[in-house]
């Protein structure tokens, strides 16, 4: 009943890290290349946010995926759209639904970047009714944008990472009057220019360290139920209330494919090269790391179809990897498996804690591997680099490298 | 007379017509909703059912376990016990033939103490006085092979093979649909207010005017008390007691093969870990008295106690997302039992204190009550059997419109997803907005198709299912 195809590469997810994956692969002559996308349109996540700062040039986001999509289309990557990689029938196999009926493509190499979302209220454990007006930055976006619907009169956005300022943004578009920003940080986490620019040119009250304890409202949500890390308790009334940032890998391929998980990223663990655990099938953008910038996505892409084309030509996979861990208050860090052949070329971290001067250190078996002071504060949600010129000091038979702050 | 020219009307405003209906019932819950089919099938009444909600199944009938329960610890010799009995079976029969998805999974009642464990032949015992007889003893070593993420420390379960799970939603609208086929009037936003029981014909006072009727079924869930007092009766009150449940992400679904239940103790049936027919894992529910009939919402204190629990019966279940948290209202009377009776001079009968098995006893309450509404004085054309019906499926077990090959070459809307975490597809919510029963609102959409119900709840596709809603299902420009 499925119609069987090979390929060479297929890459699930026309994000802008499949899209550069494509583009990179289709340019240098690596034979079929086939990026599919669940979508009815390409281009990710960055296609609904029609806000600027996207690339270099400050493109807005569907700007930038055209940018992409046309990358990829121009040197010969076929691009599908509104298929949808179901699961998987074999190593290298994956089954897909469309409109054209359903097939099963293998591929000489697969790559997902099929990228994250944000963790909606029930995910987030928050009490009370179901009511509606409840969104993440990404339904809004798609509202807003996509169909102009009606959001609400008055909202409480929840978060201030950088993802929340856009929804201050969308919000604004929308007409609707932002109530308050609320973080469970002492202080938000956007750059400081952007930060005033979104919040403080329209006098929106930051309440940081501050919790949504309870929704409320029938039918439509009536306000919601504010805590303070020192007990205070606050109720704040609006009919819209949206969850922003807190991303998750969107994994599930990954997942049941039985790649194994990163336990601090929670999506597949790869190396320096995009290398899953599995021969054959890589893995790139944000699924591997929710979330970074559109631009530090696309550039991993490129990244990443060098080395599936080293593949394709030579057929080399690691036998065996070092996993990378970190210590709290580090949150995780991406690549998170070290592979001497390709170590790659640095690493990025999440803190879970705002640090005004980190001194990173990296330890393998209590040896230390390397160790340096930043002048640049941690900031949760924010990511910060640290390089790899210390990967060559790892013993490729050793434990796990740990990377930890030290006091 | 084919279908179309004998079907009834779904109707969402408006006045009620003016002629009297021979039957009415009041509240079109899973109950409610039950009995209105099973009238249907005396063909020549004149019937209505009404709701206070905008759709079916808005009350208690949307948010339970969605357990297909075997009757084994009911209290023996209850009205409830016989009606549960012969509701499983009927139900189990009619689920196989319209398509509602069900999983025979099975239960185990799992001990975890010393005093649990002695509890199981009491408990095996009660199950024969019930008529339930496979049930059997098993020791810790079968009950670790048969679910090996249990948590360490149990010690034996009774084992109850015949439980099973079931979607409540799709049971409630097929009878709705096959109730409004065979002839049903389904008055929607109309809310029963007042009774006057004039000479021969009820006159109801609705929130959408006046509407007469000769016999009256009052199958109002929490508010059947409400409803008999209207008609001058004191006979029980009711308490809603609140059970918060947690459904966990699909990647879940392989950590348990079996609904696993607590041996029940003076304060109730305890928690529960249940796979559902969608694929996730249920974990509640709680039960807390209160006197609010509309607290449905979830609670700090709920949730923290049901991840307690969890954690002791099925550690690995809480390293999973979240991926909703709901919670129902139980009909609690104060009584062990169902209260269910005829009141012959007002042509009246009240289904009160459906409480915790109405889901699974829907179609034999409806087979009661009809008969005890030939004893107010109806008069009951011969019965018939209502043209099958096959309702969409939202179960794992089958496979969906996404999988089928045959379906997406003969329309090509089943091919296209637009709920990517559910897999649902265009052509579905189609047909759901198209349905005899249409949905009164996204949430009834997402009952219907599970559009919106995965773990990112609707961050991808939230604002499209919204759309289509409104637009009727015709695609829009995003
Ligand atoms: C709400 C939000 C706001 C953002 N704001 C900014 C910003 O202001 N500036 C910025 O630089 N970056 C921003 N980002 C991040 C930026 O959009 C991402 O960096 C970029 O889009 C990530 O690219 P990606 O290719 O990894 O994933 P995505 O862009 O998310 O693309 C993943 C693609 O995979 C597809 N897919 C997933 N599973 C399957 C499957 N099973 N079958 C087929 N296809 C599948 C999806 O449909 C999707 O198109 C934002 C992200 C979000 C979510
Ligand atoms: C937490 C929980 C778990 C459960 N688990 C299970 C299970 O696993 N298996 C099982 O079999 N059962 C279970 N149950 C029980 C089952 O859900 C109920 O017994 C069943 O849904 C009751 O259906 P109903 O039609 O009587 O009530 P409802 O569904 O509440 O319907 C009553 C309807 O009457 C309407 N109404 C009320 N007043 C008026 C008025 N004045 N005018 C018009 N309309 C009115 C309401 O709007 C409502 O729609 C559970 C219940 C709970 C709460």
């Amino acid at each position: 009943m499925r119609r069987e195809r090979i390929v060479d590469a297929l890459i699930v997810g026309a994000g802008p890290a499949g899209l550069a994956t494509a583009a990179g692969l289709a340019a240098t002559g690596a034979g079929e290349v086939e990026v599919v996308d669940r979508d009815q349109q390409a281009g990710g996540a960055a296609r609904h946010c029609a806000h600027g700062g996207f690339g270099r040039f400050g493109m807005t986001g569907p700007q930038y995926a055209e940018r992409w999509v046309a990358a990829a289309v121009g040197v010969g990557a076929v691009l599908r759209t509104g298929v949808t990689v179901t699961g998987w029938s074999g190593p290298l196999t994956l089954d897909t639904t469309s409109p054209r009926g359903l097939e099963r493509i293998t591929a000489r190499a697969v790559v997902l970047a099929t990228g994250a979302r944000e963790r909606p209220r029930a995910a987030r454990l928050v009490p009370g009714t179901r009511p509606a007006g409840v969104f993440t930055t990404g339904e809004l976006q798609r509202a807003v944008h996509g169909h102009g619907q009606r959001i609400g009169t008055r909202a409480v956005v929840v978060g201030a990472e950088p993802v929340s300022l856009t929804a201050l943004d969308t919000l604004r578009q929308a007409g609707v009057e932002v109530a308050a920003l609320v973080t469970e940080y002492p202080r938000h986490q956007a750059s400081r220019a952007r930060a005033a620019e979104a919040r403080l040119r329209h006098a929106i009250p930051l309440l940081t360290d501050a919790t949504v304890t309870e929704l409320l409202g029938r039918g439509r949500l009536s306000g919601v139920g504010l805590r303070h890390r020192d007990g205070r308790t606050a109720y704040v009334a609006c009919d819209t209330v949206v969850f922003t940032g807190d991303f998750v890998p969107d994994q599930e391929l990954a997942r049941r494919g039985g790649l194994p998980l990163d336990p601090g990223t929670r999506g597949p663990a790869v190396d320096g090269a995009f290398r899953t655990a599995e021969r054959g099938v890589f893995a790139v953008g944000n699924v591997l790391h929710a979330v970074e910038p559109a631009r530090v996505v696309a550039r991993e892409g490129a990244a990443a179809s060098a080395a599936v084309r080293r593949y394709l030509r030579d057929g080399d996979w690691p036998s065996a990897s070092v996993p990378l861990r970190v210590t709290a208050p580090l949150g995780w860090v991406a690549p998170n498996r070290l592979a001497l052949d390709e170590p790659g070329d640095g690493f990025t971290l999440r803190t879970t804690e705002f640090v005004t001067h980190p001194t990173l250190v990296v330890t393998q078996d209590g040896r230390t591997l390397h160790r340096a002071r930043r002048r640049r504060p941690a900031v949760p949600n924010r990511p910060f680099r640290i390089p790899g010129d210390w990967t060559g000091r790892v013993d490729a038979r050793g434990g796990a490298v740990r990377i930890a702050l030290a006091d | 007379m084919s279908v179309a020219e004998s079907a009834g009307r779904v109707l969402r405003s408006g006045a009620p017509p003016d002629t009297a209906y021979d039957v009415t019932v009041i509240g079109a819950g899973v109950v409610g909703t039950a009995i209105a089919r099973e009238l249907a099938r005396h063909r020549g009444l004149r019937i209505a059912l009404l709701d206070a909600a905008n759709d079916v199944g808005e009350g208690t009938s949307k948010a339970n376990t969605a357990i297909l329960h075997t009757g084994f610890d009911a209290v023996p010799g209850s009205l409830e016990a016989r009606l549960v009995r012969e509701g499983r079976r009927l139900l189990a029969a009619y689920a196989t033939e319209s398509g509602i998805p069900v999983e025979p999974v099975g239960a185990l009642l799992v001990a975890w103490d010393e005093e649990q464990r002695a509890a199981l032949p009491g408990l095996l015992d009660k199950a024969a006085r019930n008529g339930y007889h496979a049930a059997r003893i098993i020791g810790p070593d079968e009950v670790r092979a048969r679910e090996p993420h249990l948590g360490p420390g149990a010690l034996g379960a009774l084992d109850v093979p015949g439980e099973s799970i079931i979607c409540p939603w799709t049971t409630t609208l097929a009878y709705a649909t096959q109730a409004v086929r065979g002839g049903v009037d389904l008055h929607l936003n109309c809310r029963v207010r007042q009774i006057d029981p004039g000479g021969g014909l009820h006159e109801l006072t609705t929130s959408r005017g006046t509407l007469r009727t000769r016999h009256l079924v009052n199958a109002a869930g929490l508010h059947a008390d409400a409803v008999d007092r209207l008609l001058g009766h004191d006979d029980f009150t009711v308490t809603p007691r609140r059970g918060q449940l947690i459904v966990f992400d699909k990647f879940a679904r392989d950590l348990v093969d079996h609904i696993l239940l607590p041996v029940p103790t003076a304060l109730g049936k305890g928690v529960l870990v249940a796979p559902t027919v969608y694929g996730n894992v249920l974990l509640g529910p709680t039960a807390e008295e209160l006197d609010d009939k509309t607290a449905t919402g979830s609670t700090a204190e709920g949730i923290a106690l049901l991840r307690e629990k969890g954690r002791r019966i099925l550690p690995e279940l809480l390293d999973e997302e979240v991926t909703a948290v709901y919670a129902g209202l139980r009909a609690a009377t104060g009584y062990d039992d169902y209260r269910v009776s005829a009141h012959k001079e007002q042509r009246y009968v009240t289904v009160g204190g459906i409480r915790s098995t109405g889901l699974t006893a829907s179609l034999a309450i409806a087979a009661h009550v009809t008969d005890l509404l030939a004893t107010t004085g109806l008069d009951l054309p011969a019965a018939r059997d209502l043209p099958p019906l096959r309702m969409p499926n939202l179960g794992e077990a089958l496979p969906r419109p996404y999988q089928r090959a045959d379906l997406i070459a003969a329309d090509p809307a089943y091919g296209t997803l637009v709920c990517h975490c559910e897999r649902v597809t265009r052509g579905e919510i189609r047909d759901a907005l198209a349905a005899v029963v249409p949905p009164g609102s996204p949430d009834g959409l997402r009952r219907r198709t599970r559009a919106g119900a995965g773990r990112c709840q609707g961050f991808h596709c939230g604002a499209q299912v919204r759309e289509l809603f409104e637009k009727g299902g015709e695609p829009g420009s995003g």
